[in-house]
């Protein structure tokens, strides 16, 4: 395509052009100065500048699990590689596709502990999908589309290319050719086997107590598996539930759905995966926040697994029918087959089943007890929800209690729309990530709802939303404690609260304006919707400052080590049952 | 608990740097046992190495391994050479046995029993060349001991399925 030959950095920016990138989030430095000189000289690709590299990995995964696209970071060797090390296994926990480029030192000075010198490629072998480091220019271009190829194909995750800074100065051509060479071998495979959905079919159409339990792999997938599994679950009329990273992948609101399943998932959903006879698992990864104690999971049911990934299949689970390929197409496959065959399901055991689950949907687990002079977590979420659901709006989350009740009483009703850390479960994920899914969504609303602990790992990037006019909003449930570990404290070390005090806060109002954005704060039930109005009104970054219960826990709540159907529900049952003292040692 | 079990797998790679890292990172990483591991190139033309691998595991864990094993972007094959047939493994190891006198004829002797070769002979050592089974080697290196063992030195297993089918 191009005979005059091009640097090493401007080889590598036109890989990104040609992958269809036009943002990227970074931060400089000595090694890969030729690359932002290159980029300077450019209009295609934007840079976001970030003020931690950290910040700049989390903000490519809110833009890649709100796009479907691959979400590209761009820092400098030593320092600013290790600082993205937890971004890359957040990423890499939860299947995020990301192609992150870091600088070098000159490949003649590799091993000799030169300035700024990291075994960058070493230390992120085991967070990464896979990682590259180029040593020869003529590999630039290849190396640069296969790492996206890589990020994106399969089960999705970080891929991370190490790119020397004399091969970021030397002189190549670009062909143009690589983008369209097939890999070598990554191929992953698509398509399930036929007699394997031939034999989930008939197990799905003889269920009398039959559980879609749904995860992230169906996000993965793409907004075609969501569409494809609501048509599965309403033709076959079963309940489903859904892992907190699957969370859109079928309507909140729809009836067929019974919420979260899990550690703090909702009664209905965990007590149907106790009792179900098959369970349909589409892209979920039987993740221990969701089984519980492992002997006593769902112990008498039937396992259908969906995933594209073969190892996640017989890792923690059993099951009977594996189908190894991508949902959308296995979803599709199985529909047809479904069809094909005539089948129905047995309507009497369903109707039955039914009637089963409505008791337990009954018990209202979400209930908590209101108040009108304190302002209850719960009530704030529910009222941020109302104010928001008919907006085109974005959750991105912290970690802890806040997280887990966001979960509970956000309805999501289509996927992409919610950005949490669910496997590492990283602190300091959620304003970094809205500011990405600010970029990609422009107009839309987009709000982190934090913990006062959690946001101050990040914080510095509200100086990026400021500088990139992105008006995320940043409502803190703030209880002056790391709640979650207050909870744990409370539960398995008798109330004993090491270190989970968040002493010294700041006056989140004041540094909210200390960097040029808008500071609200509430303190009693009364505020609250007025501060909610005023958030969304405003066309600025905002942190809103909403200063709920000190004391509430997050319920319902399969303790660690217990199984589905010994929850606790409440703040009494968590003082009846003491746990386990193998339930201690879990995390 | 379910049985453990010792099976041999051969993994087919793309001869590249820090492959090795990453199959071994694999194994430390996720508490797979490893009881011995080869690694050389077998396909200069096409940049491939065989790596073969014996661990041990519950059936569960020994699936996981081939699975993890799979994922990996670099590796082609992956082949339970243990459960998909007949195959045969070999190991070589060279052994040093130091000693003089009685000690000294009855290493050689037992050095022909197991049709072990001398490679390397001084006045008062020899070095000798075994190949076979794992438990060969075991058995030799044992009836040295007594007799001067001073130093071994094990290639580990080497795989191959029998009949025509190649990897
Ligand atoms: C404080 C805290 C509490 C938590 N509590 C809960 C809880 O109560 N309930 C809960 O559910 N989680 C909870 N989590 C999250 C939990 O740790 C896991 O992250 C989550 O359960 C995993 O979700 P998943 O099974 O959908 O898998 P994901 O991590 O989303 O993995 C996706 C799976 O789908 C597969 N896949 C990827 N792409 C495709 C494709 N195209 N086609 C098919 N398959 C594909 C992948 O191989 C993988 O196996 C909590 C986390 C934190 C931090
Ligand atoms: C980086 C990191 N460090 C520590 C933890 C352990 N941890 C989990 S939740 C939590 C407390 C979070 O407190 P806060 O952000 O105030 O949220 P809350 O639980 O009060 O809603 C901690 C410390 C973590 N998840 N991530």
């Amino acid at each position: 395509m191009s005979e005059q030959p091009m640097t090493g950095s401007e080889i590598a920016i036109r890989a990104l052009v040609d992958q269809g990138v036009d943002v990227i989030f970074g931060y400089p430095g000595g090694a890969v100065l030729p690359i932002y000189d290159a980029l300077f000289k450019q209009n295609s690709v934007r840079h976001i500048l970030v003020r931690e590299e950290g910040g700049a990995v989390h903000m490519a995964e809110g833009y890649a699990r709100s796009t479907g696209k691959v979400g590209v970071v761009l820092v400098t060797s030593g320092p600013g590689a290790t600082n993205i090390v937890t971004g890359l296994t957040d990423a890499f926990m939860d299947s995020i596709p990301l192609v992150c480029l870091t600088g070098q030192v000159p490949t003649h000075l590799i091993g000799n502990d030169a300035f700024q010198e990291a075994d960058t490629t070493g230390i992120t072998r085991p967070c990464t999908k896979h990682n590259y480091l180029v040593k020869k220019i003529e590999d630039l271009e290849r190396v640069m589309h296969e790492a996206f190829y890589v990020a994106r194909s399969g089960r999705p995750g970080p891929v991370l290319v190490d790119l020397p800074k004399d091969i970021l100065m030397a002189l190549h051509t670009y062909s143009g050719q690589a983008i369209k060479v097939q890999h070598k071998r990554y191929q992953p495979r698509l398509d399930a086997d036929p007699d394997a959905i031939d034999r989930a079919v008939d197990l799905i159409a003889n269920a009398r107590r039959p559980l879609f339990y749904c995860g992230g792999g169906v996000i993965n997938s793409g907004p075609k598996a969501s569409e494809l599994l609501r048509r599965l679950v309403q033709m076959t009329g079963y309940p489903i539930t859904l892992t907190l990273m699957g969370l859109g992948a079928y309507p909140a609101s729809d009836r067929q759905f019974l919420g979260m399943v899990g550690m703090h998932g909702t009664y209905e959903s965990n007590l149907a995966m106790h009792g179900c006879d098959v369970l349909i698992n589409v892209g979920a990864r039987f993740d221990d926040r969701v089984t519980g104690r492992l002997a006593a999971f769902s112990p008498n049911s039937k396992r259908i697994h969906v995933d594209i990934d073969s190892s996640s299949i017989n890792k923690n689970v059993p099951v009977e029918v594996p189908l190894v390929g991508d949902a959308t197409h296995v979803l599709e496959a199985l529909i047809a087959r479904w069809k094909a065959k005539k089948l129905s399901p047995d309507r009497k055991a369903i109707a039955a089943w039914w009637t089963q689950i409505d008791q337990w949907r009954a018990r209202d687990c979400l209930r908590y007890a209101g108040s009108d002079s304190i302002i209850k977590p719960q009530y704030a979420i529910q009222r941020l929800y109302e104010h928001v659901k008919d907006r085109d709006v974005y959750i991105t989350t912290e970690v802890g209690q806040h997280q887990m009740w966001a979960a509970q009483f956000f309805k999501f009703e289509e996927p992409n729309r919610w950005m949490t850390s669910g496997g590492l479960g990283t602190m300091g994920y959620g304003l970094p990530a809205a500011i990405g899914v600010q970029i990609a969504h422009p107009k839309a609303l987009v709000i982190d709802i934090a913990g006062e602990a959690s946001i101050l790992m990040n914080i510095q990037e509200m100086s990026t939303a400021i500088q990139h006019r992105l008006p995320v909003k940043v409502f803190i449930i703030n209880n002056q404690w790391m709640g979650m570990v207050r909870q744990w404290q409370e539960l398995l070390h008798g109330g004993r609260y090491s270190e989970s005090y968040t002493a010294a806060l700041p006056d989140f109002v004041k540094l909210a304006e200390a960097f040029g954005g808008v500071g609200l704060r509430a303190t009693k039930p009364g505020d609250v919707d007025g501060v909610i109005a005023e958030m969304i009104a405003v066309d600025k970054p905002v942190i809103a400052d909403i200063q709920v219960d000190q004391t509430e826990n997050c319920f319902p709540m399969i303790p660690s080590g217990a199984a589905h159907n010994e929850m606790l529900l409440g703040p009494d049952d968590e003082a009846k049952r003491p746990i386990s003292e193998e339930g201690m040692v879990l995390v | 608990m379910e049985q453990v079990e010792r099976h041999t797998i051969s993994v087919l790679v793309d001869n590249e740097a820090g492959v090795l890292a990453r199959v071994i990172g694999l194994f430390s990483g996720r508490g797979y046992n490893i009881e011995s591991l080869t690694v050389a190139e077998v396909d200069k033309a096409n940049a491939l190495s065989r790596i073969t691998v014996v661990t041990v595991g519950t059936p569960m864990i020994i699936e996981q391994i081939k699975a993890q094993l799979e994922r990996l972007v670099p590796v082609h094959r992956v082949v339970d050479l243990s459960q998909d047939g007949p195959h045969v493994e070999r190991e070589l190891a060279l052994v040093k046995v130091a000693g003089v006198g009685d000690r000294r004829v009855e290493s050689l002797r037992i050095a022909d029993i197991f049709r072990a070769r001398a490679i390397d002979s001084t006045n008062d050592s020899f070095v000798f060349e075994i190949s076979g089974s794992t438990d060969k080697l075991n058995a030799f290196i044992r009836l040295m001991e007594p007799l001067g063992l001073v130093d071994v030195s094990r290639t580990g297993v080497v795989a191959i399925a029998r009949g025509s089918k190649a990897l």
